[in-house]
């Protein structure tokens, strides 16, 4: 048995089973021991119940795409597993466990040659008072990972504490029972020991992670509907801004919260609203006013399957065109990336810190990948990224809320300020604020807001910028994982690729990515469309200095870092 | 309203700005207007104390009139913005100016929920049973057999009541105006703007060049002939059953303005990361 830098676990039960509860404890117990790990789920389409599947990569490296392929699956029952199948990919060294009183296993994990073993885990919590099946598949999986059943125990009496000792002594007693039941069962692979850090350790959401970016930077009013699968930002905010003296208000739709929002904001207080792409649609016209009357906000979009309803609980990165294009007018604004869970929190401070710099709307593309996964992860460094806007108080002479002030942008008088009342208005207005459709006043201001944004200097955040090999591959978002890992792949076979991601897609920057492109022999485009709009939008703003291929596929199966390696050893 | 230091001696004037309205000669919406200043001189607020929020239309076009703060946002979406604003700065007083297009068709959506939600903030509708800016079409306020361009022949749809679905909706104060008064008008928003909560104010306002017919309207309109009540059953009856001329207050109800608590932060923002560490 070799030690991999990485595993991957699978526990798939019916509604109520508790395969969720399992891998976010497995994911607890081994972040506290020092492994990175990242933990999604999918569920059917039953609102409650039915059947769902937790999916754990445990490493010892940072870990942001799913695996190619699990070590080990564990079938508390096999109800509708087929309906995931596809997700979970078994081959001839996966280790399945499986309850023969839970079905039969799906044909994509039987025929793949894995190594089916059979314990039968519902027979052996009913011989335990207050037994549950998932407890013994948490005992059998700590074994085959190389826990013990006190680490496991830990979380699990913190989580049960309210529940009283029976309950706390019916897990022992479950995962004991499993333990012992995986006794000479064997898995392929065994996780290599984490290097030793004293790093702080957080587990969170990208959706999480996004909420405390937007408080970082210094939001403090956030309204919103609720939409799948953006709400976890919400329920996070809404008690969160409430402790740092901030407010959440629920709209009654998404054309509410974007003009809320705005409201807020020229008010003075930093405002955010977070949605999904229907709720983008709807948000547009506004966002169009946003940038005309130069009012900071943050939009975020937890991108989902399109278009119109879509899959609402699968990642896509389809919302692309509408981010950076669906603005009628020449509206510029700004169009930001996450890369991972991690950098939702960095992205969403440097969008706040970025909107109110440049007193324009940031719509900041997350997705349902990272948006919904659970990371472990190393505490993120702090940033600088706070905030503050150029606020208007000395009013000795007329006051001009739109001054074609170099730079393009103008102080901006908060409501409350005597000499500063002006009319924010989303008709074409002069330096004053007063609406005009004269020619001059038109272009100049249409100058100003372009110049604004595509004066600033962004620095070196606008990209991740990795390797330097003569590939090039371009990516974005939530695939800059996969991509990264495809690459090291690669490496290993000898194959030199750099990876550029753009973390900032409007204003768009071609000096920089000219930069990055320099000595490129070729270049591969990776995102996860059907319509390759990442691939049409490079081409449409950039030099791309060699032959380019594509590679995009629409969701719901996530992109791995085995189709991206593909792609790569195809192109040399 | 807000309780700020009110200035002594604020004239109407101090509340105007030097813009020229681009209304058409003889529109109500220029007694509004007067309307508005006298009653911001009235209540004595300094102009940058106020804000007037609005949408878009003929009558969304005050707020830049006015010399207090101001927003002309997109068409039927000013409540939500006033929301965001007055939640955020409750000091400021916040007035929202919309009409019978912007505020009952594309805002119709936002008028119930403003009056549910019963933020402080004075909502006045200029209804002119029309839309004026795009140049006569028919409103949910128009007659049904007012004939347009689009509509030849008229609707055929009955209009809704905008007063019954604000007191259904939770509305904590509603009145009826008439632009031609600008006095009695400017008394009856000093009170709505007095008023905690969400007032609503419709001013019938004649729109002089899309129905000339509205001249008529001075003739038409009454005192109403009852007190205001508090009596959310009492004000029911009397709405349903009103012609849509009785003027005056005809609703104060006594419900608690929403304003969640803003700006007492107790804690750090690192206390935030608990909920993320191990
Ligand atoms: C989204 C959108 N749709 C349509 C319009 C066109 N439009 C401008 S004003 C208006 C109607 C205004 O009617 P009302 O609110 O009654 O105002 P009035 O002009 O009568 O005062 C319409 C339909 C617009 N500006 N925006
Ligand atoms: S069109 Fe009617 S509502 Fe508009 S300004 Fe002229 S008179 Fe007034
Ligand atoms: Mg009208």
């Amino acid at each position: 048995m070799t030690a991999s830098p990485s595993i991957s676990i699978a526990i798939i039960g019916s509604g109520g089973s508790g395969a969720l509860t399992t891998v976010n404890f497995l994911l607890e117990v081994a972040s506290s021991a020092g492994w990175h790990g990242l933990f999604t789920r999918t569920l059917g389409p039953q609102i409650r119940g039915g059947e769902a599947a937790g999916l754990l990569r445990l490493a010892v490296h940072p870990v942001d795409c799913p695996p190619d392929q699990f070590d080990l699956i564990i079938g508390i029952d096999w109800l509708n597993a087929h309906r995931f199948g596809a997700e979970i990919k078994a081959g001839p060294k996966t280790l399945v466990i499986s309850d023969p009183r839970g079905g039969e296993p799906p044909p994509m994990v039987t025929q793949s040659g894995a190594h089916v073993v059979e314990i039968p885990m519902k027979e052996m919590a009913k011989s335990i008072s207050g037994g549950r099946p998932n407890m013994i598949a948490l005992g059998i999986a700590s074994r085959l990972l190389g826990f013990t059943v006190e680490q496991m125990l830990a979380p699990i009496a913190k989580q049960l504490s309210g529940k009283g000792a029976a309950a706390i002594e019916a897990s022992r007693a479950g995962i004991k029972a499993g333990f012992a039941a995986a006794a000479g069962i064997k898995l392929d692979v065994k996780l290599a020991a984490p290097s030793p850090s004293d790093a702080r350790r957080w587990l969170l959401s990208g959706n999480e992670a996004t909420a405390l970016g937007a408080i970082r930077g210094g939001v403090r009013f956030a309204a919103a509907y609720p939409i799948t699968p953006a709400t976890e930002i919400l329920e996070w905010l809404s008690p969160s801004l409430a402790k740092v003296g901030g407010i959440l208000l629920q709209a009654e739709d998404e054309l509410a919260a974007i003009n809320m929002i705005i409201g807020s904001s020229y008010g003075g207080t930093p405002a955010l609203t977070a949605t999904s792409g229907p709720g983008l649609s709807l948000m547009i016209e506004a966002i169009g006013l946003a940038t005309a009357s130069e009012i900071p906000i943050v939009v975020v979009d937890v991108m989902r399957g399109g278009p119109s309803t879509g899959i609402p609980t699968k990642s896509e990165q389809t919302d692309l065109n509408i981010a950076i294009y669906g603005l009628h007018g020449d509206a510029p604004h700004l169009v930001l990336a996450p890369q991972s869970v991690a950098d939702c929190l960095f992205t969403t401070q440097w969008a706040t810190y970025l909107a109110e710099a440049l007193q324009t709307p940031a719509i900041v593309l997350s997705d349902q990948f990272m948006g919904q996964a659970r990371a472990a992860i190393e505490r993120p460094a702090d940033v600088a990224f706070i905030g503050a806007r150029a606020v208007a108080t000395d009013m000795s002479s007329a006051y001009k809320r739109y001054a074609l002030a170099p730079g393009g942008v103008s102080a901006m008088a908060i409501p409350g300020t005597p000499g500063g009342q002006y009319t924010a208005d989303g008709l074409t207005h002069s330096e004053f604020g007063i609406p005009t459709s004269s020619a001059a006043d038109h272009l100049a201001q249409l100058d100003k807001r372009r110049d604004k944004l595509e004066r600033f200097n962004y620095g070196d955040h606008w990209a991740s910028i990795e390797g330097s090999g003569e590939l090039a591959l371009i990516t974005w978002g939530s695939l800059t994982g996969a991509a990264r890992e495809a690459v090291g792949r690669a490496a290993a076979d000898g194959v030199d690729v750099r990876v550029i991601a753009p973390r900032l897609l409007a204003p768009v920057q071609p000096e920089r990515l000219a930069a990055a492109l320099d000595g490129v022999k070729r270049i591969l485009v990776v995102e996860q469309t059907h319509s390759g709009q990442f691939h049409r939008y490079l081409r449409a703003h950039y030099d791309l200095p060699a032959p380019v291929r594509a590679f995009h596929r629409p969701g719901p199966l996530p992109i791995t870092a085995g189709e991206i390696h593909r792609a790569i050893m195809d192109w040399r | 309203m807000s309780s700020v230091t009110t200035r002594l001696a604020c004239k109407p004037g101090d509340y105007k700005s030097d813009l020229k309205p681009i209304w058409c000669p003889g529109c109500g919406d220029y007694h509004v207007l007067m309307s508005f200043t006298r009653a911001f001189a009235k209540l004595g607020l300094p102009p940058e104390q106020i804000t007037v929020v609005s949408g878009i239309g003929c009558s969304s076009r005050i707020p830049a009139y006015t010399s207090c703060y101001g927003f002309h946002g997109v068409h039927g979406r000013s409540l939500a913005l006033a929301a965001g604003l007055k939640v955020t700065r409750p000091d400021l007083t916040v007035v929202v100016a919309s009409g019978d297009g912007d505020g009952y068709s594309i805002g119709g959506n936002h008028f119930l929920h403003a009056c549910r939600r019963n933020i402080d903030m004075t909502y006045v509708v200029m209804d002119n049973r029309i839309y004026g800016m795009t140049k006569g079409q028919p409103s949910p306020t128009t007659e049904p057999e007012f004939d347009t361009a689009l509509t030849p022949g008229g609707t055929g749809v009955a209009p809704f009541h905008p007063l019954v679905v604000a007191l259904a909706s939770g509305a904590n104060f509603i009145a009826r105006c008439f632009s031609g008064q600008p006095n009695e008008t400017a008394d009856v928003l000093v009170e709505a703007i007095k008023h905690p909560g969400f007032s609503f104010v419709e001013i019938l306002s004649p729109c002089v060049t899309f129905r000339p017919d509205e001249q008529d309207w001075k003739e038409q309109v009454r005192p109403a002939p009852v007190a205001a009540t508090n009596d959310q059953g009492k004000a029911a009856r009397r709405l349903m059953t009103d012609d849509g001329f009785n003027l005056g207050i005809l609703y104060r109800g006594n419900r608690a303005p929403f304003q969640p608590a803003i700006g007492v932060s107790s804690i750090d923002l690192s206390e935030l990361e608990k909920d993320f560490e191990l």
